[in-house]
């Protein structure tokens, strides 16, 4: 039953929203759309519920065509960024409504409304009313509502967004063993990078309606296709530096010289952007063959376990990302490594020609 | 610490205890203190008791306003609860047309009381009145001041024309509230319109429906204006609610011991009514069954 999305655009008085998006989703997987605010996600989403029409482009299910057919006549189920449960109902009847309006048989109701909750761990507050839960339960109940109907496509519009951080990491978990025994097309927006990485499955990076890539997570991650990508892609977002390859020499703005190494030894000659990593940028050198920079320190941001220094290197503030808490003073000047084998080789046009090295870094958070 | 040992709260307090004082405590306390007294002239009275208060009570024409006070409030509630949620879910949501459609449901609103009864009053009289004489065209004799239920219509035409409107934008501003959101999870849940209105609007717009009925059961059960423009109470008593007939008493008679005495239990009627729609209204919709 996989979903087929074809050259689908949608335009609200001549702005464009969706540009010409096509898609496939397999049943059974977990799909991403990550992109920031505006970037289209939730028009996507719509225009895949059926609640919205494309303006062009075809919609398929399973071969059939669904564009123009009604949210109703489809199969869909959807989790919002507010929590939406019918106020005066109990969290029971609220799980059991799409199955009352499907005329599912009582008996029926009561098993699967159960065993929907026991899922959520919110068995115990099945006759409580939405106004007496916290935000974490009722998104629960939200999610046990949007399960239960066991649609063939299950929409998620940044579902923990409201929660606050310990129980959107907690719910994030949860989730993602959820979804992996389901049959259903799961589909997820995000903004946050870090979540898409949690979460695993499949990611589509949306930026300004457009469909930049798709493919599994991890894969996206390593070889993001463009600069744009990575930048979308990366939290906090990828730092860049000018440089060129001519006869066998790496040149970094022009006045490091290395001799090529690794993956950029089947590099051509020619003007490169080169990609890094907040976390790989280090404070002190590991290796005789990591590149040296020269910075400035502007501003220091402690958060959590980590501190980000952000950094001035001719004209261009980088981020770089550190384990531990550290003290800086600003204006400060601070060298910079990294290793030439992290380096992502983007051409002067903004595309990868070569990721760096597959060694997937311990991305912890 | 003790809390009461901070001093400085106290004196915080002062300026609304002097304005609540002013404007609420100090009149009150006046009309128990007339209720309580039989006044000839300003230097002439006499402590009665309670005397008023039975006098009062036994009142069968006060039983006769209270009836019909009663049953004029009930039929406010039934008729302007439900035609004001459904002006408001009829007024659009957005656009030109939202503010056109606040602006004209606004309107009664806006007009002088005094106005409103001119308005009527020509608006009814069989002879010229557009409606009036529309109806007794029709062959249905209509004479607000002589048929004691057309009077009865009359002062309820006016009341629902006048004040429905503000139900109606109570009610839209507790709509406008509710996020996109819901709606569109109804659509995908498959749920018919009365559903959405049963399950979404109806309990979201429990607060704002629970203030719009004790508004205006408050002041229906306090109306003067209307009947006192219109017929002054009559034709004979058909229209004399509680208020009128207070008025009678006070002004007309200048039996100031008894309309105190009255003043003072309207006004424990109205407290008591409220506070019994307030318990009900709280517990509606919750699912407490306590």
């Amino acid at each position: 039953m996989a979903m087929v999305l074809e050259n689908i655009t949608r335009r609200v008085e001549n702005e464009c929203h969706i540009d010409n998006i096509s898609l496939e989703l397999e049943p059974g997987t977990f799909n991403i759309l990550l992109g920031r605010t505006l970037a289209g996600k939730t028009t996507l989403m719509r225009l895949m519920a059926g609640l919205d029409r494309p303006t062009t482009g075809r919609i398929l299910m399973d071969g059939k065509d669904l564009t123009g057919v009604s949210v109703r006549r489809r199969d869909v189920a959807m989790v919002y960024q507010q929590f939406i449960n019918y106020p005066s109902m109990t969290v029971y009847k609220n799980i059991a409504s799409p199955l009352r309006l499907a005329k599912v048989a009582d008996a029926e109701i009561d098993r699967r409304v159960r065993e929907v909750a026991e899922m959520l761990h919110i068995e115990d507050l099945l006759d409580r009313l939405p106004v007496e839960l916290s935000g974490g339960q009722q998104q629960r109940t939200a999610i046990a509502r949007a399960l239960v109907k066991d649609a063939e496509l299950l929409l998620l519009d940044e579902p923990l967004v409201n929660l606050d951080y310990k129980l959107r990491e907690e719910l994030r978990i949860e989730m993602r063993e959820i979804f992996k025994r389901r049959k259903s097309i799961v589909v997820y927006a995000t903004t946050e990078p870090q979540e898409a990485l949690t979460l695993g499955g499949n990611t589509a990076v949306l930026y300004e309606g457009k469909l930049e890539q798709f493919g599994a997570t991890i894969d996206v991650y390593q070889h993001p296709r463009t600069t744009r990508i990575a930048q979308a892609f990366s939290d906090p977002a990828m730092n860049f530096v000018d440089g060129k390859i001519e006869t066998g020499t790496l040149f970094i703005n022009n006045n490091t010289q290395l001799p090529r190494q690794g993956h950029l030894k089947a590099l051509p000659s020619g003007d490169y952007q080169f990609g890094m990593r907040a976390n790989h940028l280090k404070l002190e050198r590991h290796s005789t063959t990591d590149i040296e920079f020269q910075t400035t320190i502007d501003l220091v941001e402690i958060s959590g376990s980590e501190t980000f220094l952000y950094v001035t290197h001719d004209d261009r503030t980088w981020i770089v990302q550190q384990d531990g808490i550290f003290k800086y003073q600003m204006g400060e000047p601070i060298r910079v490594f990294i290793d030439p084998a992290r380096l992502y080789a983007f051409n002067r046009e903004g595309e990868l020609l070569s990721a760096a090295d597959s060694v997937f870094s311990s991305h912890h958070n | 610490m003790n809390k009461w040992e901070d001093n400085k709260a106290w004196f915080l307090v002062i300026p609304v205890f002097i304005v609540v004082a002013v404007s609420a405590i100090l009149p009150l306390m006046t009309v128990v203190n007339y209720s309580v007294q039989d006044i000839f002239g300003p230097d002439n009275r006499v402590f009665v008791g309670i005397e008023w208060y039975k006098d009062v009570l036994a009142d069968h024409r006060l039983h006769n306003a209270l009836q019909r006070q009663l049953f004029f409030s009930a039929m406010v509630l039934i008729i302007e609860i439900p035609l004001g949620v459904l002006i408001a879910m009829a007024m659009p949501k957005k656009g030109w047309g939202a503010s056109l459609s606040l602006v004209l449901v606004a309107l009664p609103l806006l007009i002088p009381w005094n106005v409103i009864g001119t308005i009527w009053i020509i608006f009814m009289r069989p002879d010229i009145g557009l409606l009036g004489a529309a109806i007794n065209g029709m062959g249905i004799p209509f004479d607000h001041t002589a048929a004691p239920l057309d009077a009865w219509v009359t002062v309820m035409m006016m009341e629902v024309w006048h004040w429905t409107p503000l139900v109606a934008l109570m009610a839209y501003a507790g709509l406008q509230a509710i996020p996109e959101a819901y709606f569109q999870a109804a659509r995908i849940d498959g749920a018919s319109a009365w559903s959405i209105f049963r399950y979404i609007q109806l309990p979201k717009m429990r607060g704002v429906l629970t203030i719009a009925i004790l508004l205006r059961f408050m002041d229906s059960f306090l109306i003067y204006a209307e009947p006192f423009v219109l017929t002054g109470g009559g034709p004979g008593n058909s229209t004399t609610f509680l208020s009128i007939y207070l008025v009678k008493l006070a002004v007309g008679q200048f039996d100031l011991g008894p309309a105190a005495a009255f003043s003072i239990i309207y006004f424990l009627i109205v407290m008591l009514f409220c506070w019994l729609f307030y318990q009900v209204l709280l517990k509606v919709g919750t699912g407490d069954k306590s």
